[in-house]
């Protein structure tokens, strides 16, 4: 068989493989139960809770979970616009790069405490090696935060009635240092070897074999790669995120990146399982997202692979695919593959330029953020899961006649008001904000790349990827102005912490509320049936949202040029 | 939410003082042993020294080309072209450099050229090319430096990087340590 397919299958298997006993384990740390990194951690997190004044065994109600959590992020936010906008004169920048400006230190900002990572700036030159660790810890943290959440969510389905559910501080703590940072650490240590710096000298300059004298940037980036892709935050560390040769130096770099990022947001799936003990319920949304997943990653890879047919025309060897924006040593097959993984799970990292994919591989990438739940990002992609499931179990309820239930809890008119909402905010951030853009040329035709179809694609995916909190760009868009930085720093606070909200206040309604044992008509939610089901709910929301906007973008470009 | 600021600012404090100084200066101070002690990786040729890792211009003719680069090779920064499949300025391009490419290279036939010489990386920076493109330039080669073209196939095939382990992802050649190689055959 092909090498490069071969490498595909075998860094999707192990994924699996490995993120199976990761989920018995994280649903053992969050069930605080016995686990073997105790012993290191357990002093560790107390001296947080202590310094902090925090009351680890302090219960929580849905609410007040809410309140902590967004207290701590105003915190982030605060703190990041006064770091980013002094960073000029702060301390370890040797490359002396600029304090960044209000708007795109806010864009910045926001755009990493809700694990967007949208980046208008470049590493390189935009971020001292301070910043660049500020980011780092915005990378854990807010990973940590969208776990929490989930967590809430869990709790709220294990006990039969239920008002508090745990703490805060410890979901999220724990969820840092005894899930993230482990799994960080091992891999920075891969990267290092493979050749992705790790150093806190600045700018090297040498002259090239030719006689040329360029400069070479470096920087501290083995500690940072990690995290943008184990908590699914995507930030790059240089420009061109994991298409550079330092942040990505091989095929097994590659590999393991790729890993990293499938790992946790497979890994809650099983946790859910676990720690509600209906393991069978956890391998139906399981199964629902890696059929959503397939039906994208499939098609792309067999696009890149069979190349860019204008190039093919001018009688070229076309055969090693589309290169355009690709790297030689990762190929375009594991590039397509790439560009789905990062774009269904909200990791946004990218190792090859999605601007200059074929132009159906283009509208997968976007259909994979405008779903965001087939796998997803680490917490929120099962928050967003949650909220077709709910619509599923009402629809099916209608359809049966009968109240829908979930989990043996009723659900009822105010919570699927909740879900509806939450459901329809995604597709109206993107629309109206790629309406609005191409509405006001004066701000947008200029910043664009490419003219016609592909152009209104340019802008739809700025928006899509700011919705879906994804982070990934058509990255030819001049996106570091007034219009783009404001737009969507909005548009990501919206879409991030109401999906947030919505999903954890429907777990916590649903709590409160009295058991119902299960009897003969209750509608099971673990079967392959109702997985078809909810699979059928997210594709027709999807296609009904999104379907008129990519017939102008993608797919009209599509028959332009086939 | 007030009760919840001063404890958030607290934990706040803790955590970046773990995650970013402990964290990293572990990661650092393991990276000592990696290649070049996690300052890139080097080669060293003739007292000079080259990254390689990070792709290098190469455009005369008695040099193997690397391929197109959006940022020209600079490694202070990094980016691909953006352009769009079906973008009419970029389709030009494309068919410039594959003029250009015969005009350097005559007697190789359109249909020898690789499409990774023609088109830009995703970096800029991209440190290899595909054997074909190495082959394809050997004809040049060749005549310029006055080699035989067996000799030339037989240094290609001795830089030519398997996939990994023999069965994962592409094969591949480092443009400078070919061209280093190609330099120490006269």
């Amino acid at each position: 068989m092909n090498t490069e397919i071969l490498g595909i299958i075998v860094m999707f298997t192990l994924a699996i493989l490995l993120a199976i006993p990761l989920g018995k384990y994280i649903a053992r740390v969050y069930g605080g139960e016995k686990t073997l990194l105790d012993p290191v951690f357990s002093p560790l997190e107390n001296i947080f809770y202590k310094i902090s004044g925090i009351k680890p065994q302090t219960e929580m109600s849905w609410k007040q979970h809410l309140i902590a959590l967004l207290t701590i992020n105003m915190v982030w936010f605060l703190l990041g616009m006064l770091i980013l906008m002094t960073q000029g004169s702060l301390p370890l920048n040797p490359d002396k790069n600029p304090s960044m400006s209000a708007d795109l230190a806010f864009n910045t900002v926001i755009s990493f405490v809700v694990n967007c990572n949208l980046q208008h700036y470049s590493g390189e030159s935009g971020l001292s090696y301070l910043g660049q660790y500020w980011l780092m810890f915005l990378q854990f943290v807010s990973a940590g935060t969208g776990m929490a959440a989930a967590v809430v969510v869990f709790r709220a389905f294990r006990d039969k009635s239920a008002t508090s559910l745990g703490n805060f501080y410890t979901y999220f703590v724990k969820s840092c240092t005894r899930i993230l940072l482990p799994i960080s650490f091992v891999v920075a240590i891969i990267l290092a070897f493979e050749g992705t710096p790790m150093t806190f000298e600045g700018k090297d300059t040498i002259t090239t074999l030719q006689g040329d004298r360029i400069e070479v940037s470096r920087g501290p980036a083995a500690a940072f790669v990690p995290i943008k892709h184990v908590g699914t935050n995507g930030g790059g560390f240089f420009g061109v995120n994991s298409a550079h040769p330092f942040e990505n130096p091989s095929y097994l770099s590659n590999m393991v990146e790729m890993i990293a990022q499938l790992l946790v947001p497979m890994a809650m799936i099983f946790a859910f399982g676990y720690f509600i003990r209906r393991r069978k319920l956890s391998w139906m949304i399981f199964g629902v997202m890696t059929v959503g997943f397939l039906m994208l990653a499939v098609p792309n890879i067999n696009m890149e692979m069979n190349g860019n047919p204008a190039i093919a025309a001018m009688g070229v060897d076309n055969s090693l695919g589309a290169m355009e924006g690709k790297e030689i040593r990762l190929g375009a097959p594991a590039s397509g593959f790439w560009s789905i993984v990062t774009t269904v799970i909200s990791t946004g990292s990218v190792n090859s330029m999605h601007d200059s994919s074929m132009p159906l591989s283009g509208m997968n990438e976007l259909l994979a953020m405008m779903i965001n739940s087939f796998y997803g990002g680490v917490g929120v992609g099962i928050l967003n899961f949650f909220v077709f499931i709910i619509l599923a179990v009402f629809i099916s309820g209608l359809m049966v006649g009968r109240t829908p239930e979930f989990l043996g809890k009723k659900v009822e008119a105010g919570e699927m008001k909740i879900a509806m909402i939450i459901a329809l905010l995604h597709p109206f951030l993107i629309l109206v904000g790629t309406a609005l853009a191409a509405a006001l040329p004066q701000y947008t035709t200029a910043t664009l790349n490419n003219p016609g179809f592909h152009g209104l694609s340019e802008m739809l995916y700025e928006y899509t990827s700011s919705s879906a909190n994804n982070g990934s760009g058509f990255e030819g868009l001049g996106d570091n102005t007034i219009w783009w930085n404001i737009s969507t720093g909005f548009v990501l606070i919206l879409s991030r912490f109401l999906p947030i909200i919505g999903p954890v206040a429907i777990a916590g309604l649903l709590a409160q509320k009295k058991f119902i044992p299960e009897g003969e008509g209750t509608l099971k939610t673990d079967t392959s049936t109702f997985g078809l089901m909810v699979l059928a709910v997210i594709a027709i929301v999807a296609a009904l949202s999104f379907f008129p906007v990519l017939a102008l973008g993608p797919i009209a470009e599509y028959f332009s040029l086939y | 939410m007030k009760k919840h600021i001063l404890p958030a600012l607290k934990l706040t404090v803790v955590m970046i003082v773990f995650f970013t100084v402990i964290y990293p200066l572990a990661v650092w101070g393991i990276a000592q042993f990696a290649p070049n002690a996690g300052k890139g990786e080097i080669i060293e040729h003739n007292g000079k020294k080259y990254y390689s890792n990070i792709g290098q211009s190469f455009t005369r003719d008695q040099y193997f080309w690397s391929r197109p680069s959006a940022v020209d090779y600079d490694a202070s920064g990094s980016g691909g072209s953006n352009k769009g499949p079906s973008n009419e300025e970029y389709l030009t391009e494309v068919k410039a450099r594959i003029d250009t490419f015969l005009v350097h290279n005559p007697g190789i036939d359109k249909s020898e050229i690789p499409v990774d010489l023609v088109t830009a990386s995703g970096s800029g920076l991209d440190p290899n090319f595909s054997v074909q493109a190495a082959k394809v330039q050997v004809k040049r080669i060749a005549k310029i430096r006055g080699v035989d073209e067996l000799k030339l196939n037989q240094l290609i095939d001795e830089q030519t990087e398997k996939p990994l382990w023999g069965i994962f992802g592409p094969e591949k050649i480092n443009v400078l340590k070919l061209n280093i190689a190609l330099d120490e055959l006269m």
